[in-house]
């Protein structure tokens, strides 16, 4: 057993640092909020509009230079120009056109017959305003509906503080996400909002195990105080929450390198996120549940041992 | 614990098999599949993104819809005031005033006297429709109200706006046809084409080599007119006065500088086309189109080439002129588009005509086209991705829990070929995302296993028995598991409210995932783990 050789036999007191780590995490917090309001993030065609071409040189390595005077020369506005996973491919981001959806087709066929003769063309996407708006719209929509029915069935399993202080745990995990985004420009798109729900989940299962085990504990040691009581059940997850964490990460950093350029944002999100979730569950969801404070009186009676269902 | 109930045994052991049965198709090839019959036909349902193709949405263009009823409008009213002989001038759209997404109609009346007897006879005969859709439909109506401000002598009829959404939402209901008819000119295997909300239409076509020819096909409306030229005036005088009455300057398509001065009502419109066909003319290799007229349509045109004569008759595709012959003969039923055509064009051309005019423009909306090639590279990087973070998972949990990783391990095999045959028997289409979400689950789905196990770990801790420990290990685990895997399904549930093609692939292959693995983890492992136990009886656990 690996973990076990790892981790100190003795509990480590992570409660003892629960106001640094709750520190920590708050600073992080307003310096997400911080840069996703003056650089703010930089997001992709999906919520943006305008046209992504993915382009192969039929002969030789995509000349970026070259391509881009081509490019230039086609008066389309802002464009940027990159090599895509290798030198044979490169990717031109154009932005969306003044003029409605329309527009968004003339260029993208002036961009085709300016290029057709010496690139082929793997990828085209065109999204248009009218698009661009409702996916905005859509994905904020899913992500509040998510936290929203969270917060309900953590409320009706647990306590309500437990509930609150789930869903500020996966919030800041969500904020910590797209604070990195921000700062490191990563491109946002619509498959880093399909990562950040997928954190928010995970976060949540990493969460919720150790409140459960407070909530065991709860009924268990009576009279132990609270911080005590958190700590342990801390302790006693401790090798599963790492556990699953790098069972988890392994298959993501596989992803991350072999799973070709397109999944690369989406994988990067995931392992961020698991690394921030894993970080939460045990350095800032317990002490927040300390600061709201539980009322161990109600729980003591709704102790019961389940049984099995199936 | 320790006893699993006959009819437990069976559950397990048919899910395991149905997933089984639905996923070993995917072993074999597509001829092999179609010779036999012990196996389904159905495979994985690759999504566009990778087996290549295009992903377009088209929306109807609500401007030219509102145009279409501003001018009908506009008729009617211009209609009645020459019955009851009313002079008015400003007779137009007020661009500035847009109520519900729709410009009203003004009009000013001329002669102060005449002005309430004007506008009761708009009301007596433009029905006004200010209720429901339904009353819209039954009358055929238009109009929503009619303002009067008699002290600028001003008229203003607006629109409902019910009477314009029911008019896009017929026009995207014909569109549909009319598009399937263009694609299937094609000759592409499966389209989907399918209406998208009330006011657009979505468009999926896999596996087409060049998307290029699609879009120029969907682009064009293809309303075929005929229009005859002004007896006098040119157009170039026409540009320099402005167009006369009625009339109006085309441009042509091949060079839209040059321009024709055409009467804006058109003689004969494609309506009554019954077919078309490129073809090449036998007296000067010419490539041209030839049509056929219906009855009707063979009516009006012998009228039109024996008025217009030794005169040209202007062909106008979407308001632009594809050419202007001269009528040299009387023609009933049939006739030639010619207009410097490549075969190309020509077979384009009689594709639209073969396959009718949209009732109204649309917009591409978005589109998302990949490659084939593009397509094949992203399976193989998924495969290798997906084949190694197995293995990577597989690894570390036999060495982590040795024996009872290994039976985790068989789980997780047993777990990812019940994700595969639910995805093939939902025939739910996986994407790249999709891929990535079984990764994802690969990595995840351990953790029901790890939880358990840490759990029979600790009640060992506490000296407890094995079977005690291995039974209350499972009891304990058990309320976390659920209530941490319901946690993630409601997350991608939300992910499912997205919509978009490639997202929704994950958050389907995500939610399969998460069910298979809870089922292969609480049920699967544990009924192997007791037979194991029940057999070997060993005194230590090694975990």
């Amino acid at each position: 057993m690996i973990i076990d050789k790892i981790l100190p036999k003795n509990p480590i007191p992570f409660m003892s640092y629960s106001r640094i780590t709750l520190y920590i995490s708050i600073v992080l917090m307003v310096v997400s909020a911080v840069l996703f309001f003056t650089i703010g993030l930089n997001y992709g065609i999906d919520f943006k509009g305008g046209t992504l071409v993915q382009v192969q040189a039929k002969q030789g390595d995509v000349n970026i230079a070259q391509l881009r005077k081509v490019v230039n020369n086609l008066n389309l506005g802002d464009t940027q120009i990159q090599h895509f996973g290798n030198e044979q491919e490169a990717i031109i981001r154009i932005e969306q056109q003044i003029g409605g959806d329309n527009a968004q087709q003339q260029a993208i066929a002036v961009i085709k017959s300016a290029l057709s003769d010496s690139y082929t063309f793997r990828r085209v996407e065109v999204v248009g305003p009218t698009i661009s708006s409702e996916l905005i719209y859509h994905g904020t929509l899913a992500v509040l509906i998510a936290i929203l029915a969270i917060l309900i069935y953590i409320w009706l399993r647990f306590e309500w503080q437990f509930g609150v202080c789930a869903v500020v745990t996966l919030t800041h995990d969500v904020i910590l996400t797209i604070g990195v985004f921000s700062i490191l420009q990563l491109e946002f798109t619509i498959s880093v909002i399909a990562a950040i729900l997928t954190i928010i989940g995970y976060s949540l299962n990493d969460t919720v195990v150790v409140y459960d085990r407070i909530r065991e504990n709860l009924g268990k040691y009576l009279k132990m105080p609270l911080p005590e009581l958190m700590n342990n059940a801390i302790n006693k997850t401790l090798s599963r929450t790492l556990l699953t964490s790098l069972t988890t990460l392994l298959a993501l950093f596989v992803l991350y390198i072999f799973g070709g350029e397109v999944l690369r944002g989406f994988s990067f999100a995931m392992i961020w996120g698991v690394i921030v979730g894993t970080y939460s569950s045990i350095f800032f969801a317990s002490p927040l549940l300390e600061i709201i404070g539980i009322d161990t009186n109600t729980l003591i009676d709704e102790k019961k041992p389940s049984q099995y269902p199936f | 614990m320790l006893q699993f109930s006959l009819l437990k045994k069976l559950v397990i052991l048919c899910v395991c098999l149905t997933g089984v049965y639905f996923s070993l198709p995917n072993l074999f090839s597509e001829s092999f599949l179609q010779n036999q019959n012990i196996l389904p036909q159905s495979t994985l349902k690759l999504g566009l993104d990778l087996q290549g193709g295009s992903h377009i949405l088209l929306g109807v263009d609500k401007q030219a819809v509102a145009e279409e009823i501003q001018d009908e409008i506009i008729d009617q009213v211009r209609a009645v005031f020459r019955k009851e002989r009313i002079a008015f001038r400003n007779l137009g759209v007020n661009k500035t005033d847009v109520r519900d997404g729709i410009a009203p109609v003004n009009i000013t009346i001329a002669k102060a006297s005449l002005f309430n007897t004007a506008y009761e006879a708009l009301q007596e005969n433009i029905p006004i429709v200010d209720t429901g859709v339904g009353s819209v439909l039954q009358n055929q109506a238009y109009l929503f109200s009619v303002e009067q401000n008699p002290a600028q002598q001003k008229i203003t009829l607006y629109v409902n706006p019910l009477a314009l959404n029911n008019k896009v939402s017929q026009a995207v209901s014909q569109s549909i046809e009319i598009i399937r008819r263009r694609i299937d000119e094609l000759g592409t295997n499966e389209p989907i084409i399918q209406r998208n909300g009330f006011d657009r239409i979505l468009v999926q076509v896999p596996g087409l080599q060049s998307p290029d020819r699609l879009k120029t096909i969907l682009g064009k409306t293809a309303k075929l007119t005929f229009h005859s030229a002004h007896p006098k005036q040119t157009a170039e005088q026409a540009e320099r006065r402005g167009a006369p009455a009625g009339y109006q300057l085309y441009p042509f398509v091949e060079d839209s500088k040059r321009k024709l001065l055409l009467r804006k009502r058109a003689k004969l419109s494609g309506q009554h086309l019954v077919d078309a066909q490129a073809a090449v003319d036998q007296r000067n290799g010419e490539i041209v189109v030839n049509f056929r007229l219906d009855v009707a349509g063979g009516t009006i045109f012998r009228r039109l080439t024996e008025e217009n004569l030794g005169k040209p008759l202007a062909i106008v595709m979407d308001g632009r002129v594809i050419s202007a012959p001269t009528i040299q003969a009387v023609i009933t039923s049939s006739g030639v588009i010619s207009g410097n055509f490549t075969t190309e064009e020509a077979n384009q051309l009689a594709i639209l005509l073969r396959a009718g005019a949209l009732p109204a423009p649309l917009i591409t909306l978005e589109e998302r086209t990949v490659g084939a090639s593009l397509g094949s590279d992203s399976i193989a990087a998924g495969k290798i991705a997906g084949l190694l973070s197995f293995l990577c998972v597989a690894i570390f949990i036999i060495i982590n829990y040795r024996l009872l990783g290994f039976f985790a391990f068989f789980s997780l095999v047993v777990n990812l070929t019940l994700i595969i045959g639910f995805l093939s028997l939902l025939q739910a289409t996986l994407t790249l995302p999709g891929i990535a979400g079984i990764i994802l689950t690969v990595g995840m789905a351990v953790d029901a296993n790890v939880l358990i196990f840490e759990r029979i770990k600790e009640e060992l801790k506490m000296n407890k028995q094995t079977v005690v420990a291995m039974d209350s290990g499972y009891r304990l685990a058990f309320a976390t598991i659920l209530d941490a895997n319901i946690t993630t399904f409601i997350a991608a549930m939300a992910l499912i409210l997205l919509g978009s093609g490639p997202v929704r692939g994950f958050a389907i292959t995500l939610g399969i995932g998460i069910i298979t693995s809870v089922f292969t983890a609480y049920m699967l492992t544990r009924y192997i783990t007791v037979t194991w136990f029940r057999i070997r009886r060993p005194e230590k656990l090694h975990l």
